[in-house]
């Protein structure tokens, strides 16, 4: 019974991670570029999340909208700021600056909101159901679900969409897009907005359940990474079912060994991919 | 001209220490040299592979890690001399290098820059736990020396000098490369990878081979330090920032330049000193806080670095001048 609970948690992580990944792989699969910033992004999102619900108040229904904007406008900026000016330049130029960003905001973090870990105060979301005797806390459950929504939502935004279209005919070909009369520029910038703010939003949900400090950024990122490639650079479902399944390995090997073998199997999964199977589960060979 | 700049700069190296030694603060200025120099062995070891090839490896502490420990490791168990631990540190650093580079250079860039932060971040963590590696506490060298083969000296000095035998043995094996096929096929492979691979470039194979030199080099880089400071735990030898340190003093002095590594340490080291003193503990945190806007502007507006802004500059007023010259 133990075990079941360790799944059902490891899959509600896992629902977290997939949102999260889910905006990397958005912009690697459009600018076939890396973001290193964006586990950074996630722990703004967390921030903004606390900063909105101790200065605004009411809940989760506040401080998640709040924490996407934040962020949206952020990766907005970074796109018109830094990104467009990098994108044609050597790949040193690509690589340095978003990992320049990285450190920026990191230590930017730490000087502004102290290195210490924080907790969200408690919410409207709080307690725990017993479904069929299996625990689960409701603020982890609203995480998991919401972030397994928004993650269906992104894809459906770009397969079903008139907007998607446009983004993926950017990511396809960019001068062909522009003859069609799409503006590049804004459907770029308008990615990145939607990776900062998925990143974003999965900050603020991962926050109401746990603890937070401005030096959990990096293992978001590699966990972003990891799943990013198992499911396959640039495939939004991918990204899905990579996320359930790394949340389900960090939970598992977490309960079954050692809690610091959690982050050990998910780097080394990422290593063994690179080995075996670089192009991830559900990757074309390029 | 450009031999007379090098006998120059040779001889303001050598004469350093001897020319502070009349100072207020010989020791402290004998000390910052000698750390300029070790930042510029691994920032030069470092450009090998990231400046040189131009994959951007953001993982480096690993081999600085390697080298660091294992001198101190045969001395903690066996009390050999840490001398000893130098070429293992190299060796283990070697096999790390074929173990990332094998599989990643099939790929493009960004997934050797992912696969060597993802392992250095394993390593790190694997290190923090594994007692044998002293866990989080770390590794202590010897006390005090029992000979020379300890290599503890009480003074900056010495270890000044050998900091700079090693920055020309890396600079040297690094200017003979430019002039080598080496250098020829890795400039190719920096300017783009699929056309050096349609001129028969063995892309993957040169890649690897650049990856092993610099590692090799990064962890000698790694056993001076840990010679010098006689101790290391898993964050000042394998943390990010260790990595951080070597691709910001290679980018800003110029990546895939000889001598831009030692331009950006002799510019960063100073500062780091000088924001540590004035700012005492708290300091450290801005430290990194400008070194990431550096990094940012950099990779912005000067992806050559200094050296080739300098270059650019200089150019263009010879250039008016030429144009003066022709209007008269």
């Amino acid at each position: 019974m133990i075990l079941l609970q360790v799944i059902v948690g490891g899959l509600l992580l896992g629902a977290v991670y997939a949102l999260l990944s889910a905006g990397l792989t958005l912009i690697w699969g459009m600018m076939n570029f890396i973001n290193f910033a964006h586990g950074e992004f996630v722990m703004l999102g967390m921030y903004a999340a606390l900063l909105a619900l101790t200065w605004i108040g009411g809940g989760p229904a506040v401080f998640g909208p709040v924490a996407a904007l934040a962020l949206f406008l952020l990766g907005v900026l970074i796109y018109f700021g830094l990104i467009r000016g990098v994108m044609r330049g050597p790949m040193l130029a690509q690589i340095l600056s978003t990992f320049g960003l990285a450190l920026l905001l990191r230590y930017s973090a730490f000087f502004v909101f102290s290195p210490n870990f924080v907790t969200m105060p408690p919410t409207v979301l709080s307690g725990t159901l017993d479904i069929g005797g299996i625990l689960v806390t409701v603020p982890q459950l609203v995480a998991g679900g919401v972030a397994a929504a928004l993650t269906l939502g992104m894809h459906l935004l770009l397969t079903r969409t008139a907007i998607g279209s446009q983004l993926l005919a950017v990511a396809e070909d960019r001068s062909a897009a522009m003859l069609m009369g799409i503006r590049p520029d804004r459907m770029q910038a308008l990615a990145w907005g939607l990776s900062a703010a998925s990143a974003g939003i999965a900050g603020a949900l991962w926050a109401i359940s746990f603890p937070f400090s401005p030096a959990v950024g990096e293992s978001f990122a590699l966990i972003a990474f990891v799943v990013v490639t198992l499911g396959g650079f640039g495939s939004v479902p991918g990204a899905m079912l990579a996320g359930f399944l790394v949340g389900l390995i960090q939970a598992l090997s977490g309960y079954l060994f050692e809690p610091i073998y959690k982050d050990v199997a998910v780097y080394g999964l990422f290593v063994a991919l690179l080995w075996f199977r670089p192009q991830g589960l559900l990757g074309k060979t390029t | 001209m450009r031999r007379w700049g090098l006998l120059a700069l040779a001889v303001a190296l050598l004469a350093y220490p001897w020319l502070v030694a009349g100072t207020d603060s010989a020791a402290f200025l004998q000390d910052t040299g000698a750390l300029v120099l070790l930042a510029a062995v691994g920032a030069s070891a470092w450009n090998i592979v990231g400046g040189y090839a131009g994959q951007i490896s953001v993982g480096h502490a690993i081999f600085f890690g390697a080298g660091a420990y294992l001198p101190l490791l045969v001395y903690q168990h066996w009390q050999w001399s840490p001398l000893f631990g130098v070429p293992l540190g190299v060796a283990v650093s070697l096999v790390i290098a074929v173990f990332i580079g094998f599989p990643t250079f099939r790929l493009v860039g960004h997934y050797f820059s992912m696969a060597t932060i993802a392992v250095a971040e394993l390593v790190r963590i694997i290190v923090g736990n594994w007692d044998f590696v002293g866990a989080a506490i770390g590794l202590q060298g010897p006390a005090t020396a029992r000979g020379w083969y300890d290599v503890i000296f009480r003074s900056s000095v010495p270890y000044y000098y050998i900091f700079l035998v090693a920055l020309a043995l890396v600079l040297l094996v690094t200017w003979r490369m430019q002039q080598s096929r080496l250098g020829y096929y890795l400039g190719a492979i920096r300017a783009g990878e699929r056309a050096a691979r349609s001129l028969g470039v063995p892309v993957r194979r040169y890649k690897l081979y650049a990856l092993m030199l610099s590692a090799a080099f990064t962890s000698l880089a790694g056993s001076l330090y840990a010679l010098k400071t006689g101790f290391i735990d898993p964050d000042s030898g394998l943390g990010i920032l260790v990595s951080v340190q070597m691709i910001i003093t290679a980018a800003l002095g110029g990546a895939g330049t000889l001598f831009g590594p030692l331009l950006g340490a002799a510019i960063l080291v100073p500062l780091q000193t000088a924001t540590n003193t004035w700012l005492g503990g708290s300091g450290s945190g801005l430290t990194f806080i400008v070194y990431g806007g550096v990094i940012v502007f950099i990779a912005r507006f000067e992806p050559g670095g200094l050296l080739e802004m300098w270059q650019r500059l200089r150019t263009a007023r010879r250039g008016r001048r030429g144009e003066a010259r022709h209007a008269a």
